[in-house]
């Protein structure tokens, strides 16, 4: 299978689904003329024309709002936000507005659109610039949520975004786009909204993740393999709704539970995982649930090393998980 | 198009005059466009909205009807327009929560609509999960997701580049109250329909009132219309209160969005209630404002203008009245007798299957 990056498999998924069916389209700042800031468009605006590669006003409000009418009108938008950290204009009408309208309308109108968010930091971004947003979105019935952090997961879960008839904020981690490569099928393929992935298997302690802290997870797990514990990654891959079964059949083997994200730690996805396990695992925990998280500050600072101390990184993964296997 | 400013009461009364005595407009002075049947129909729909939101009042002190928001003094510019758009035939409304008038007679029946105040079983737009008449009428082509001010104007626009790309040919109508200009969404949306030229009317219906906060204290401008000129686009303010000047600036405007783009029109109407059933408005209105409002009341100006035209008496009038009266009444029964939802569906629909 040849290797993409992630910034590839998000390209490539749009272009399937917008050569399969013609009412998906994409609009947004620089989406055309540029093909995207971090050219996840690139090549579209020559294939499909302006109508479907559409560069709109600099107002992100609008970007939701209008998509939000087409999708009234049948269409299938994927309005992309350019950063995370610009998508709060448009929170009225995505979680005000959109995500309401199917129970709204007592389920007579449904609401196919994809909002693609580039979301995180360790990219010296600074306060505007590396924005994790997933929690928000998470707290809000009526949406669905996604964060890949594979190639792989990326296209597969990205098709199945656009052919879902649901709102779905679909965030890409940035640090992920050209960083992150991996196999992708040539063969089209679809994955389940809703579903984790085991990314790891193994005996002793369970670490859920997602994004690009998956990745240092990975790294952390082979690093305490060779100490002689053996870490069960689980991707959740999909945050809105949760996959409960896998976090549970993880927690029921390992007995051990460490949640990881880049986020704030307060009110974060992995709080939301905590209380799932201590709700419906408690009899099989043997540890405390641990949550390696961003710190409770607006975001991660711009100077390095400041970034450096907010970010989750491999070393600290790893200390965490010894610490944990250790109890 | 140009700019029209709202002609004197006494003159705009009586439309604009053709003077033909063909066909159907075998009376003298019927305005361009319009037969006998269609004011006579605008009148019996105006009469049929009024005492509905007389009985919504009556019913919310009863503690029968937790929120009503009337439509009273905005008859005339919403049944207007609605003319203008059921004779053009394929418009979409996006209404915003004063738009009783249009969202009752796009189709609804007195009884639902009762349903719908009373949150009962048949409430046509959310299942009563909703404030009244709010969510989506999809059969009669009404979307009103919010009551978000302004919220929905982005979504109209939407929804006409939508019908864009799919090649149709539908005018949206999208409604708004003064207040709702002052949201930065509704600059976002009348500035991207201009861009695109988007076959959108906007219908600003302006009395000078975002609940308390007046005309003065919310923009530096007369006329909402001039912002038009900013988005590139014709804005024309309309007397709101005068049905026949209300129906042509909308037929004009269809025509211009379908063919030219976006037109925003400026219905100047008077509120002649409080901002709802919650509101108190002799903190901030003057009883000598509301008497000189009452005075252009549609439902006293536009039955004289019938019986001046001489195609309504006051037999017949009164008749009309009698009619909506007992409309009501057996809606009110109806929908007083139907059942509330059962508590059971609560979770249902929060997502599409």
């Amino acid at each position: 299978m040849p290797l993409k990056s992630v910034i590839e498999a998000v390209r490539e998924a749009m272009l399937e689904e917008m050569r399969r069916d013609e009412k998906v389209f994409v609009m947004g700042e620089d989406v055309g003329q540029r093909g995207g800031v971090f050219l996840a468009t690139q090549g579209f605006l020559e294939e499909f024309g302006q109508a479907r590669a559409l560069d709109t006003p600099l107002a992100e409000a609008s970007i939701m709002g209008i998509a939000l009418g087409a999708a009234f009108r049948g269409l299938r938008p994927i309005p992309e936000v350019e950063f995370a950290d610009f998508v709060w204009p448009s929170v009225n009408q995505l979680i005000g507005e959109a995500a309401r309208v199917c129970y709204g309308t007592n389920g007579a109108l449904p609401v196919p659109m994809v909002v693609r968010i580039p979301y995180g930091g360790g990219i010296r971004g600074g306060l505007f610039h590396s924005q994790n947003v997933e929690a928000y979105f998470c707290h809000t019935p009526g949406l669905k949520v996604i964060a890949p952090a594979t190639p792989y997961d990326a296209k597969g879960l990205l098709k199945s975004a656009i052919r879902d008839d649901n709102p779905v904020v679909f965030l890409e981690h940035k640090k992920t786009y050209r960083l992150v490569r991996g196999e992708v099928p040539e063969e089209e393929y679809l994955l389940p909204i809703g579903k984790a992935d085991v990314k790891r298997s193994g005996e002793n302690v369970t670490v859920v993740s997602y994004g690009l802290m998956l990745h240092y997870c990975l790294e952390a797990a082979e690093v305490v393999a060779a100490e002689g514990i053996d870490v069960e990654v689980v991707d959740l891959r999909t945050l809105k709704p949760l996959d409960k079964e896998t976090v549970l059949e993880s927690v029921k083997k390992t007995a051990k539970l460490l949640i990881v994200h880049e986020d704030n730690l307060t009110g974060g996805v992995g709080a939301e995982v905590a209380a799932l396990v201590a709700d419906e695992a408690f009899e099989h925990l043997d540890g405390p649930i641990t949550r390696l998280c961003g710190p409770d500050i607006p975001t991660m600072p711009f100077a390095l090393p400041l970034e450096d101390a907010y970010m989750p990184n491999t070393e600290k993964v790893a200390e965490a998980l010894r610490k944990l296997a250790a109890y | 198009m140009t700019q029209a400013k709202p002609r004197s009461p006494k003159t705009s009364r009586r439309g604009k005059a053709t003077g033909k005595t063909t066909g159907e407009n075998r009376a003298v002075g019927l305005p361009e466009g319009l037969t006998e049947q269609d004011l006579l129909n605008s009148y019996r729909q105006m009469v049929l909205v009024r005492k509905t939101d007389e009985r919504l009042w009556m019913m919310n002190r009863q503690g029968k009807v937790p929120i009503a928001a009337s439509c009273q003094g905005h008859e005339a510019a919403q049944l207007g327009s609605l003319l203008a758009a059921q004779q053009d035939g394929d418009c979409f409304f996006f209404p915003y929560y004063r738009d009783l008038a249009v969202k009752m007679m796009v189709g609804l029946s007195p009884t639902q609509v009762m349903l719908s105040f009373m949150g009962k079983v048949g409430e046509p737009y959310s299942g009563a999960r909703q404030f009244p008449l709010q969510g989506a009428d999809l059969e009669h082509r009404v979307i009103q997701i919010s009551n978000v001010v302004g919220a929905g104007l982005t979504q109209a626009v939407g929804y006409a580049l939508g019908g864009r790309m799919l090649g149709d040919d539908t005018v949206v109508l999208a409604y708004m109250g003064d207040g709702a200009t002052s949201q930065g969404e509704a600059h976002e949306a009348m500035n991207f329909a201009g861009v695109h030229r988007l076959p959108v009317v906007f219908v600003c219906e302006n009395n000078r009132y975002a609940i308390s906060v007046p005309q003065s204290q919310q923009m530096a401008i007369t006329d909402v219309a001039s912002r038009a000129e900013g988005y590139g686009f014709p804005g024309v303010v309309v007397d709101g209160m005068d049905l026949v000047q209300s129906y042509q600036a909308t037929r004009e405007a269809i025509k211009h969005a379908r063919s030219q783009g976006p037109v925003l029109l400026e219905m100047k109407v008077e509120r002649l209630m409080p901002h709802t059933t919650d509101d108190d408005d002799r903190r901030y209105r003057g009883d000598d404002e509301l008497e000189q409002a009452r005075l252009r009341d549609p439902l006293v100006t536009f039955p004289a203008y019938l019986k001046e035209l001489g195609i309504l008496t006051d037999q017949e009038a009164e008749e009309i009245n009698a009619e909506a009266q007992g409309a009501v009444n057996e809606a009110t029964a109806a929908a007083e007798a139907a059942s509330p939802p059962d508590a059971s569906g609560m979770l249902s629909h929060v997502y599409a299957p």
